[in-house]
């Protein structure tokens, strides 16, 4: 059966139910005929079988649980992105359906059979793989989290889009499985003089990046996988280039070639986009990890707080230059912190999630997150990047974010200075 | 029975020991097939700073115009001023340094070849890859010689491409110096902190947040 939300509120007003609300379902209206003593109405009959669902999908009323976008943030759909629901989610794994989307020209469709990928350039082979090749190498499986450099990019000037999904969703945290491309190289060997890799997708941008070959042979995977299952068709189906750590517009999807030379090849990307515009009119190149950043996911402006009492405060941490070593969480504005209580496993350049339980009798909060990583690098507050770096930038910010608990329990994204 | 398994193991023998006598030597896991040099030339279409890549053609400005009113007008406007949101192609001169700097490809791309590398795989947007070399140097042309970078009679080519200097090649920083914030020995301040907590900017103020 299909489903949509009007849908439900029809059956909902067909059963002379109670209302329904976007964010707190019918939680705060149970219909009594449900609850106990009562028989819930779902329990006399049958339910849908095992053949009825060969693929799954989550309970209706999860319904609002989906990617969203920003309509007025680019000319068209197909060259834009979507944001995860950061704020609706447990653990760190993104599930396939919820990881936000950046494309330059819409999703590619590739039959796996005609998919292939070549390697030319400063090698010993000029070669040609097709999927079931890459298959055949010995494979890793390993969570990684990918973010778009721009995450927060709208928050650069001031508080700007009042949602956690909005200001921090261009990230989600998968586990792929691919091979290292320091073993598929060893088909096609290197020339001493490559020092540089061009990623080139067959999606109709042809989305290309240069990458360091340190890098490439340090962590970089060809994957075909991820959490369990093929790539989704929007995540680089049938195989995508996995650059642990780094910006996501390097990640290449529909990956069809890997050409090698002595120099970086200055594509569009990394020239005209992904570079970091300072004050004086200079712009930073090639600025390709994402620092360590966190955020608070619930309470949120999403997950206003419901009950007075105990709360369970949830975020995220990740860094792209190790393991998350420690997340604070302030709830008045950043003058008194207190070390949360990070969850197994915390793994390397992957999400990890960070609770905090406190209780509210009802007060004015002013809620903070601060991620430290292995290396010593504690997130900054957007004052000191802007004192850096200007107002110009887009992308990198990793700052800081605040939410304002107001006395009614509502959530919203706001500035201090 | 013994003598079947024996003829394939013997087999088996042969192909492993070709194997590693073969020009594959150097293969660790034999996978993959060779690329032939027309396979190659089809999918390698980048085009390098210095002009490396770039194909065999040409053009000028005043060829350009046309072509660009065709192909690229309707989005990027008659002058490359844009139509609605899509980009601005020209202009933004002096505007880097300001509260509202203008990227353009004559204020901010540091390289004609990137320009023509983009052209010819990602546009017209939807029609990638149908251009030709000519018409994209003519296209290249026109973009340049309305950024004032060329004249319009200037030829364009695979000869020259890599030496046009672009205003702002001379604008970007490399290394990347980050960390570039003070506090990077993983111990900052716990308690009494000396923060601004006062709010100066609400994002509901603003509203822009799209209604769900």
């Amino acid at each position: 059966m299909k489903f949509s939300r009007r849908n439900l509120i029809k059956s909902f007003a067909a059963l002379g139910s109670v209302g329904f609300s976007t964010r707190v379902l019918a939680q705060d209206k149970p219909n009594p005929n449900n609850l106990p003593p009562n028989l819930p109405e779902w329990t006399p009959d049958l339910g849908a079988g095992v053949d009825e669902n060969p693929y799954g999908s989550p309970s209706e009323f999860e319904s609002n649980v989906i990617r969203r976008n920003v309509p007025w943030l680019t000319a068209s759909p197909q060259s834009s992105v979507n944001f995860t629901p950061l704020q609706d989610l447990e653990g760190i794994v993104t599930p396939n359906g919820l990881c936000f989307e950046r494309h330059h020209g819409g999703v590619a469709e590739i039959n796996p059979t005609d998919y292939r990928l070549m390697i030319n350039g400063l090698v010993d082979r000029e070669m040609i793989f097709s999927l079931d090749d890459l298959k055949r190498f010995p494979q890793v499986n390993k969570f990684y989290f990918l973010e778009c450099a721009a995450n927060g990019g709208m928050e650069w000037k001031g508080a700007q889009l009042n949602g956690c999904q909005y200001t921090f969703g261009m990230v989600h945290n998968v586990q792929y499985t691919g091979v290292k491309l320091s073993d598929l190289l060893r088909e096609s060997g290197l020339k001493p003089k490559a020092k540089w890799v061009l990623a080139e997708g067959s999606d109709t941008s042809g989305m290309t990046r240069s990458i360091p070959i340190e890098k490439i042979l340090d962590d970089c995977l060809i994957a075909w996988a991820m959490n369990g299952e093929a790539l989704r068709p929007e995540q680089g189906y049938p195989a995508r280039l996995v650059v642990p750590g780094w910006e996501g517009n390097m990640w290449v999807k529909w990956i069809r070639r890997l050409e090698f030379g002595d120099k970086p090849y200055m594509t569009r990307e990394e020239t005209s986009k992904y570079t970091d515009l300072l004050r004086d009119g200079k712009a930073r190149m090639f600025t390709w990890v994402m620092e360590a950043k966190s955020v608070v996911t619930s309470p949120s402006p999403e997950k206003p707080i419901l009950y007075k009492g105990i709360q369970q405060l949830k975020g995220l941490a990740w860094s792209g230059k190790g393991k998350i070593k420690r997340v604070d969480v302030s709830l008045d504005g950043g003058k008194n912190w207190r070390t949360a209580q990070l969850h197994a496993p915390i793994m390397s350049k992957s999400l990890a999630r960070f609770t905090l339980p406190f209780e509210w009798s009802g007060e004015e909060l002013l809620i903070q997150s601060r991620a430290i990583d292995e290396t010593g690098y504690v997130q900054p507050y957007i004052q000191e990047l802007q004192n850096i770096r200007g107002k110009n930038s887009i992308y990198h910010n990793n700052s800081i974010a605040t939410w304002l608990v107001s006395k009614s329990g509502k959530v919203d994204n706001v500035r201090l200075g | 029975m013994y003598a079947w398994v024996k003829i394939v193991s013997a087999l088996m023998l042969t192909s492993l020991i070709s194997t590693f006598s073969s020009e594959a030597s150097d293969r660790a896991f034999n996978l993959g097939s060779i690329a032939t040099s027309q396979q190659v030339k089809g999918w390698d279409i980048d085009v390098r700073p210095d002009g490396v890549g770039a194909p065999i053609g040409s053009g000028t400005a005043f060829d350009g115009e046309e072509v660009f009113a065709e192909q690229c007008a309707s989005c990027h406007g008659d002058f490359g001023e844009g139509v609605d949101r899509w980009p601005e192609l020209v202009g933004g001169d002096g505007t880097l340094n300001t509260h509202d700097p203008l990227k353009t490809t004559g204020s901010y791309w540091p390289y004609a070849s990137t320009i023509f590398d983009y052209i010819y795989r990602a546009m017209p947007f939807g029609a990638s890859q149908s251009l030709s070399y000519d018409e994209t140097y003519q296209i290249v042309a026109y973009l340049l010689y309305m950024n004032d970078i060329i004249d319009d009679d200037f030829v364009l080519s695979d000869q020259n491409i890599g030496l046009i200097k672009m205003p702002n090649q001379d604008g970007f920083l490399l290394p990347d110096p980050r960390p570039d914030v003070s506090n990077i020995n993983g111990n900052p301040c716990m308690e009494n902190c000396n923060v601004p907590v006062k709010i100066i900017g609400k994002a509901k103020d603003i509203d822009v947040t799209p209604e769900d």
